[in-house]
């Protein structure tokens, strides 16, 4: 597309016809912080000269570090066809078909993605995917909302704060009595939940395993929602479902989470996959695109984006949700990583994350004034007590080569020297072994 | 297919049947023709209070989908459960078996109010 520019005559016109006096003031919506400084860029310089400054940036970011970091987010081998095949261009420039229909390869691709996460989940229908683990939570909660025509979302303790931050900011506007109730010993506190429900509750929202890697049955939430007529929305680590109970078995109605673990890299926020799967009775109500497969005059398989009477090019301001497309590419990798690593393979995989975890967990024990908090079952994670500020212990350790986890003070008051620690299946014995060492020297100098 | 004579109907193309003060409500065959094949409809759940003119539910069709209007004010009292699975008795049988719901009327002055076959038969044939 050309870059067409415009004189301070035309820019004058623009900003009359607008009802505005000045460029600042058509952004005024904007909160200050989030504005530039100034909207007159730099001068021109040379492909060389900026591929250099592009680089330094790309210096200043710690790539190498042995990562401990989770928090919703995992480091995972992802397999070199992964890669390979996603970025074909038959994939990667069809991407966003306009007219999908067209692009049929594109379109059997979002099926089977839809059929991963449904035998994943235990769930009826999956859409063909939303941005990232926390906008489809959010998305899940105004379906609640709409299916039950209540007002109130009560969401778990457990639930990621960088989800709720991201609910919050989505529904700052409209009028809804949202109800935080904090967890119990790291889990699902049963009794403040059923305390906080009502007969205007839309939802329950819940996490498994939770923001703390703790693995919790919410069958019994679910039972008790379900006679009261309140939805429950879970959000969940697809790697874990091959070995946990899925929400399909624990009764949830909604379920969402964040798909970067299946064969997406770790990237400053993004691009991630969030995904999507409701109970059939609920799917018209689901927001984003879902392919179906059908027949064509000559009774061939083919593919076609279905029920779009509930998407906004259709039902306009009538729609169930203003996302319009799906983070595709994104969808594609998580497909070709599961397909890769089959249902045999992706059990592996969990059992290997658990197993190396429990290894992690006794080691820290074993350290003088650490504490693994959390007597149940975690997977992928877990929450240590550190006898000084966990930032602090974070800091330390990047200098000798190690992220070393989540501060947990970050979101939650009064927990300072709690640190969140991750171990996926690419940390090695001797990986783990050096940072429990490091972590001890810089606790026990 | 003749519009019956006895009921009445609205400008958004829904038909008002009165027996008493139960209402009975559907789409003019008119209604059926221009959406084509139905393929879905989402109906109010029984029990729900309707004002004259509110939305009450939706009928998808495979060209379009449309927001359905209470010809007159009331509770409903029943919903045609068959449509469910088999949403195209509207498009076959629009006043009768594919009737959409029933509405205890709050009073029966807003069915007066409303046209007659004939009336509706020029209203549609001028849109």
């Amino acid at each position: 597309m050309n870059y067409i520019s415009n004189t301070k005559e035309q820019q004058k016109q623009m900003l009359e016809a607008c009802g505005v006096g000045s460029i600042e003031e058509l952004f005024a919506d904007i909160p200050q912080d989030l504005q530039p400084k100034s909207f007159d860029l730099p001068a021109a310089r040379s492909e060389f000269d900026v591929f250099r400054h592009m680089e330094s940036l790309a210096n200043r970011n710690y790539a190498h570090l042995v990562s401990f970091l989770g928090g919703g987010f995992y480091d995972h081998y992802i397999p070199a066809a992964v890669d390979a095949l996603a970025s074909r261009s038959e994939f990667y420039t069809a991407y966003t078909p306009y007219q999908p229909e067209l692009s049929q390869g594109t379109l059997q691709a979002f099926y089977e993605y839809q059929t991963d996460i449904c035998r994943l989940t235990g769930m009826d229908a999956s859409n063909a995917s939303l941005y990232d683990g926390g906008t489809a939570l959010h998305e899940a909660c105004q379906m609640a909302l709409s299916i039950t025509g209540r007002n109130r979302i009560v969401i778990d303790g457990g639930v990621s704060p960088i989800y709720r931050k991201m609910i919050y900011t989505y529904a700052a506007n409209l009028n809804i009595d949202f109800a935080e109730v904090p967890v119990s010993h790291g889990q699902s506190d049963r009794d403040a939940v059923f305390g906080a429900i009502d007969e205007s509750t839309a939802a329950v929202v819940l996490q498994n395993p939770n923001f703390f890697g703790v693995i919790d049955d919410h069958s019994d939430i679910a039972a008790k929602c379900k006679e009261l007529g309140i939805l429950t929305i879970q959000s969940v680590n697809p790697i874990a479902m091959s070995v946990i109970k899925t929400p399909g078995e624990t009764g949830i109605d909604i379920t969402t989470g964040e798909g970067q673990p299946l064969g997406n890299p770790l990237s400053f926020g993004g691009p991630y996959l969030g995904f999507m799967a409701a109970r059939r009775k609920h799917v018209r109500k689901m927001p984003g695109r879902i392919v179906g497969r059908t027949v064509d005059q000559e009774g061939r398989d083919a593919f076609v984006l279905t029920l779009q009477a509930r998407e906004q090019h259709i039902r306009r301001e009538k729609a169930t949700s203003n996302i319009c497309t799906n983070q595709a590419l994104c969808a594609l990798r998580a497909h070709i990583f599961l397909s890769l690593m089959g249902t045999g393979g992706l059990t592996e995989l969990a059992k290997l994350c658990l197993a190396k975890t429990e290894f992690l967990k006794q080691r820290l024990s074993s350290i003088k004034s650490v504490e693994v908090m959390n007597s149940s079952p975690t997977f992928n994670e877990f929450t240590v007590r550190l006898p000084i500020d966990a930032g602090e212990v974070v800091s330390r350790l990047i200098d000798r080569g190690f992220a070393a986890g989540f501060p947990l003070g970050r979101y939650y008051p009064g927990m300072q020297n709690y640190m969140l620690v991750a171990v996926t299946e690419k940390r090695t014995k001797c990986e783990m072994g050096t940072y429990a060492e490091n972590l001890e020297d810089v606790l026990w100098p | 297919m003749a519009t019956p004579n006895d009921r009445k109907y609205s400008k958004s193309h829904e038909w008002v049947k009165l027996d008493g003060n139960t209402a009975t409500i559907g789409i003019s065959d008119h209604a059926q023709d221009s959406l084509g094949d139905i393929t879905f409809v989402e109906l109010p759940e029984v029990g729900k209070e309707l004002k004259k003119g509110s939305e009450f539910g939706v009928v998808e069709s495979v060209k379009a989908a449309s927001d359905l209007y209470a010809p007159v004010s009331g509770k409903v009292v029943e919903v045609n459960d068959k449509l469910g699975s088999e949403p195209e008795i509207i498009n076959s049988d629009p006043y009768e078996g594919g009737w959409l719901m029933k509405v205890e009327v709050s009073s029966a002055d807003e069915a007066n109010e409303l046209m007659d076959a004939q009336a509706y038969d020029s209203f549609a044939e001028q849109e």
